[in-house]
């Protein structure tokens, strides 16, 4: 029995012609996994797996040797630094920008800015590490921009990638924190509390860009992939999280929009 | 220098945060492990058990439940809210009450052993001499057992500068607070700066290969009777 059960496990394994790994920044958990599942309906015999972490560690374990075929960053710059070294096999592509916003369970963040942070009742306001987390770099930005920094700094508490900072506000240990609209956007999260979006004018601008690995260069199914990104099933499920696509970036100059 | 400021207060920070759980775990080990080696009751077995737990729950696990409990809606957050007391996640209190919860079989086995090897006898003895029993702890227990109770905090002491997962997941990594040594090597690498991660990285490496070389030079294996 379990040895018919171990036969079985092998077969199905190599039932799939191929199968790639992507790896992605963890601003893109709820809307990759969307994505995925909607691609492998469209394509129920190709094997695809997500793996989330902060861009920086993804760009770490490229350059190690890591068995991804293809990395969406959450910030154009790694990308950019593996294709000057050799580490891809296609163009550095845009496919999102992405958006902060302020969200809180505890606080009705939809109607606070940035200045309210230093209000005394606000004890501990989560961010990503700026260190290596894009999304967090571009918090540390606005709040620069908003001459807060300075006041709130040692309210401040630092998440490992995007999802673990917001996790600190939805377990309710951080009074309000500093996320991505992608992963305010979740129904899960949307459902408990209010956002209030952060002014593209105060920080940088957070280019997500993806490539296509150098051990994927001749791999269909992460070009196929790639090409997924593109189609409109695809783009409506970013515009549905949050981010602005690039092509509707040039025509649309306001997209702060709920 | 070797190492930058901000990498010393890391480092200051742990060795505080790992000498405060092993004071505190001294004092809540012998207790424990007094009774596990004492009392006859059949739940003991229950009881050590759950002591043994954290040397095989994932730090994950141990994580995810403090930052529930403590957090202002679980039940430790809402009695250090009645008790007035701020929120334990995201500071250096919370970081020893998940230390010691985390480091508590490292503590008690030891002490466990070295009761169980003395056995009643010395007590026994101890009270015909009319020694109070806290009285025969101290002169007779205590120097009997000085052996497991090094091997207990040593161990406890190291395992505590090793934690990481746990403090990951509460500490919200603040600078002075809650950011201790294998926390910063992590942030060192996550940013890509190996040079700066390889030199505390090495710190933590010497480190631990002292206190264990300490561990088999203070005790030996063929003194243990």
């Amino acid at each position: 029995m379990f040895i018919v059960f171990f036969m079985l496990c092998l077969l199905s394994s190599s039932a799939y012609a191929e199968k790639i790994t992507i790896a992605a920044a963890a601003d893109l958990k709820y809307a990759m996994d969307k994505i995925v599942k909607v691609f492998k309906k469209n394509h129920p015999l190709e094997d695809l797996e997500v793996i989330f972490g902060s861009s920086g560690k993804i760009f770490a374990q490229i350059q190690q040797g890591a068995p991804y075929d293809l990395y969406f960053a959450a910030d154009i710059s790694y990308p950019q630094e593996l294709s000057k070294n050799g580490f891809a096999s296609s163009d550095v592509k845009l496919y999102a920008i992405g958006k902060i916003v302020l969200w809180s369970t505890t606080h009705n963040a939809s109607k606070m800015t940035l200045t309210d942070l230093k209000d005394t009742k606000i004890k501990h306001i989560a961010i990503a590490n700026p260190k290596h987390a894009p999304y967090g770099k571009r918090a540390q930005e606005a709040l620069e921009a908003t001459k807060v920094w300075n006041d709130i700094k040692s309210k401040i508490v630092y998440g490992d990638n995007i999802v673990q900072t917001a996790q600190f506000v939805q377990s309710g240990n951080a009074d309000i924190g500093i996320i991505a609209l992608s992963i305010a956007m979740n129904p899960e999260l949307s459902n408990q509390g209010a956002h209030w979006p952060i002014p593209d004018n105060l920080h940088k601008p957070l280019e997500q860009a993806y490539i296509i690995t150098k051990r994927a260069a001749n791999n269909k199914l992460a070009r196929k992939f790639a090409d997924f990104m593109e189609t409109t099933p695809a783009r409506e499920i970013m515009i549905k999280y949050g981010f602005v696509l690039p092509k509707e970036r040039d025509q649309t100059k306001n997209p702060g929009k709920k | 220098m070797l190492l930058d400021d901000n990498d010393i207060q890391t480092i200051c920070l742990t060795l505080k945060l790992a000498s405060i759980t092993t004071i505190i775990l001294l004092i809540i080990g012998t207790l424990l492990a007094w009774w596990l080696t004492h009392s006859k009751r059949k739940w003991k077995k229950i009881i050590n058990a759950i002591v043994a737990l954290p040397l095989v729950l994932p730090p994950s696990v141990l994580g995810f439940y403090l930052l529930l409990a403590m957090g202002p809606n679980g039940f430790v957050g809402k009695i250090t809210n009645a008790l007035g007391i701020s929120p334990l996640p995201f500071t250096f209190s919370g970081l020893v009450v998940a230390s010691v919860l985390y480091s508590l079989p490292f503590m008690v086995q030891p002490l466990n052993n070295a009761f169980e090897s003395i056995g009643k006898r010395p007590l026994e003895v101890a009270a015909t001499l009319r020694a109070s029993p806290l009285d025969a702890f101290f002169s007779v227990i205590l120097p009997m057992a000085l052996p497991g109770y090094l091997t207990a905090s040593i161990l406890t002491f190291a395992h505590t500068v090793g934690e990481f997962g746990v403090v990951l997941m509460i500490g919200g990594n603040i600078p002075g607070k809650t950011r201790v040594s294998s926390v910063q090597i992590y942030d060192h690498v996550e940013a890509l700066e190996y040079a700066a991660a390889h030199r505390l990285a090495l710190v933590m490496v010497i480190f631990s290969f002292l206190v264990l070389l300490a561990l088999y030079i203070w005790n030996p294996k063929s003194k243990k009777e």
